[in-house]
């Protein structure tokens, strides 16, 4: 996207007309700006889709990425699941207890963990680690002309650097999610326990009756779409970096709060459709 | 009717009975409103060693970049070996830079993988049947011929810029190419490693035979290893021929650059 100097000036009649760019093109609106990045988005997936769906397969590249997205991403998540579950846990017994229902604690824990708050916590944690480190390492690539010389030698870039990242995000993110759920389950029957005598057999048994697997393999499953948001866009971003070392601050920034804010949001989107296609 | 580069390719073609390495013909490239190629044309042949010189900014790295596919023209066509690469996709690409080497004015060396690794990268994409011991034969033996054989280990932030350039130069040849690209090789060192540099260039040039495009603002080095000139201004070819023919010419320009070179 070219053209980041919009200008906007008071009209005579008070309304705000646009300024001609420095190089004399059209001025752009935010929402064309907007609409632009979009659009660069589709081609840049394409891009990626076409490659990694073709021969040569990175193989290498891509089991490097399983181990860096990873297994170098799980004592931070399951650290994240176990101190949620330990506040979830803490929060309900107050909350519960008050209301009466304190029977249904395993339960309202065990569903709150699998369904939302462990898929969540995971994505978004994942998004700060491993979004900020591939934007930042392919700007950083591309700034210093490293992505070109993978192009000069024959390497398509796409299969190579982007293909690689976004899959392995896609399977790592589900078993992510997984050890979180275990690690948040596991602290907060701890959490409770100190609160009154519960076995783990009890816990377990007790939140987990009546439930199918229709209850937690969508919400678990789910997170290979946020595997997806968060690849695609942190190597979309990272490749697409311009402007040294204030362009690859800018691309690791960018990469983190906007695969966060579309994480989110695909959050709001899936979750309905969970409760529509998975009653 | 034909151009007259038309017409010059087809004499090339004829005398040799083969497609240059290289042809670049009218080629326009544009940044914004500013133009950097204004109808640029030009001859490779296979064997040959071309260098290109000119001012900052007029569009010499730009013109290299286009000859490898990193840019692509505004209009014109750049073919390699008969075939115009415009327009084609990454992965057809792919199938001619197999045949290209490319050195980067600033080597461009990837900083997250070891002298060695940088070397065998090309090898290990391309040459997948090469099983590992005879890649590390390879590249210690491309290693060798850059004088760098000693430095294996080593992380491309642990070595000096010349021989940065040296490592990119060993891996810019391990694919045998017939052709090859060097964006200001002398850039940015000290007289002795440029010199160094040259000689290696001339040394690889007699023992590869490829055709070769270097890019540079060092009249002395251009003079060493290239057989023909050109000279750019403002977008334009302003003058072409071997040191020589360039001294006697009488266009201003020339004069001008080659009495501050």
């Amino acid at each position: 996207m070219s053209g980041n100097n919009i200008g906007i000036a008071a009209a005579p009649a008070g309304q705000l007309v646009p300024l001609p760019l420095v190089d004399g093109s059209a001025p752009k609106w935010v929402g064309t700006k907007f609409l632009e990045w979009f659009g660069e988005l589709g081609i840049f997936s394409w891009r990626v889709v076409r490659a990694g769906a073709t021969p040569p397969f990175e193989f290498r590249e891509l089991f490097k990425q399983l181990d860096e997205i990873g297994s170098q991403s799980l004592p931070l998540v399951g650290l994240a699941g176990a101190a949620i579950g330990v506040v979830l846990a803490l929060e309900s017994v107050q909350s519960m207890t008050r209301f009466g229902a304190k029977s249904l604690l395993p339960a309202a824990l065990v569903y709150s963990v699998v369904h939302e708050i462990g898929p969540i916590i995971t994505a978004l944690v994942v998004s700060g680690r491993v979004g900020a480190g591939i934007g930042a390492e392919l700007a950083s690539m591309k700034v210093t002309e490293q992505i070109d010389a993978i192009e000069a030698s024959a390497v398509n870039p796409y299969r190579l650097l982007a293909a690689t990242r976004i899959l392995a995000c896609i399977l790592m993110l589900p078993l992510l999610t997984l050890a979180s759920d275990a690690c948040g389950l596991l602290m907060g029957w701890v959490a409770l326990a100190t609160v009154e005598p519960l076995s783990f057999h009890q816990f377990i048994t007790s939140g987990f009756n009546g439930s199918g697997f229709n209850d937690f393999l969508p919400p678990t499953f789910k997170t290979a779409i946020f595997g997806l948001i968060i690849g695609l866009v942190a190597c979309f971003q990272g490749m697409r970096t311009r402007g040294g070392a204030a362009g690859v601050g800018r691309a690791a920034t960018s990469s983190v709060v906007l695969s966060s804010l579309f994480v989110i949001l695909a959050d709001v989107v899936l979750v309905k459709f969970i409760i529509i296609f998975f009653p | 009717m034909a151009t007259i580069d038309q017409i010059r390719i087809k004499l090339h073609v004829n005398e040799t009975g083969l497609a240059p390495a290289v042809e670049v013909e009218n080629v326009y490239k544009s940044f914004g409103n500013q133009r950097v190629l204004n109808g640029v044309s030009l001859i490779v042949s296979r064997g040959e060693t071309l260098a290109i010189l000119g001012r900052s900014g007029t569009g010499k790295s730009v013109l290299t970049r286009m000859i490898i596919g990193l840019q692509t023209p505004d209009s014109g066509a750049v073919r390699i070996h008969g075939k115009d690469i415009t327009g084609l996709s990454i992965d057809q690409l792919s199938e001619i830079r197999k045949k290209m080497g490319f050195l980067f004015q600033h080597a461009a060396l990837y900083d997250s993988l070891t002298v060695e690794q940088n070397v065998a990268f090309p090898l290990q994409h391309h040459r997948r049947e090469m099983s590992a011991s005879e890649q590390r034969d390879r590249v210690k033996q491309l290693l060798e011929e850059v004088g760098m054989v000693g430095h294996l280990d080593k992380m491309p932030s642990d070595i000096s810029g010349g021989m940065q350039k040296r490592v990119g130069l060993a891996r810019a040849l391990a694919l045998d190419p017939d052709v090859l690209l060097l964006d200001e090789p002398t850039a940015g060192l000290d007289p002795i490693s440029s010199a160094e540099i040259d000689e290696l260039i001339l040394k690889l040039q007699s023992e590869h035979h490829m055709a070769s495009i270097v890019v540079t603002h060092d009249l002395r080095s251009a003079k060493t290893i290239a057989g023909r000139l050109i000279l750019l201004n403002q977008g334009r070819v302003a003058a072409e021929g071997t040191f020589q023919e360039l001294q006697g010419n009488d266009d201003p320009f020339v004069r001008e650059f080659l009495k501050n070179s």
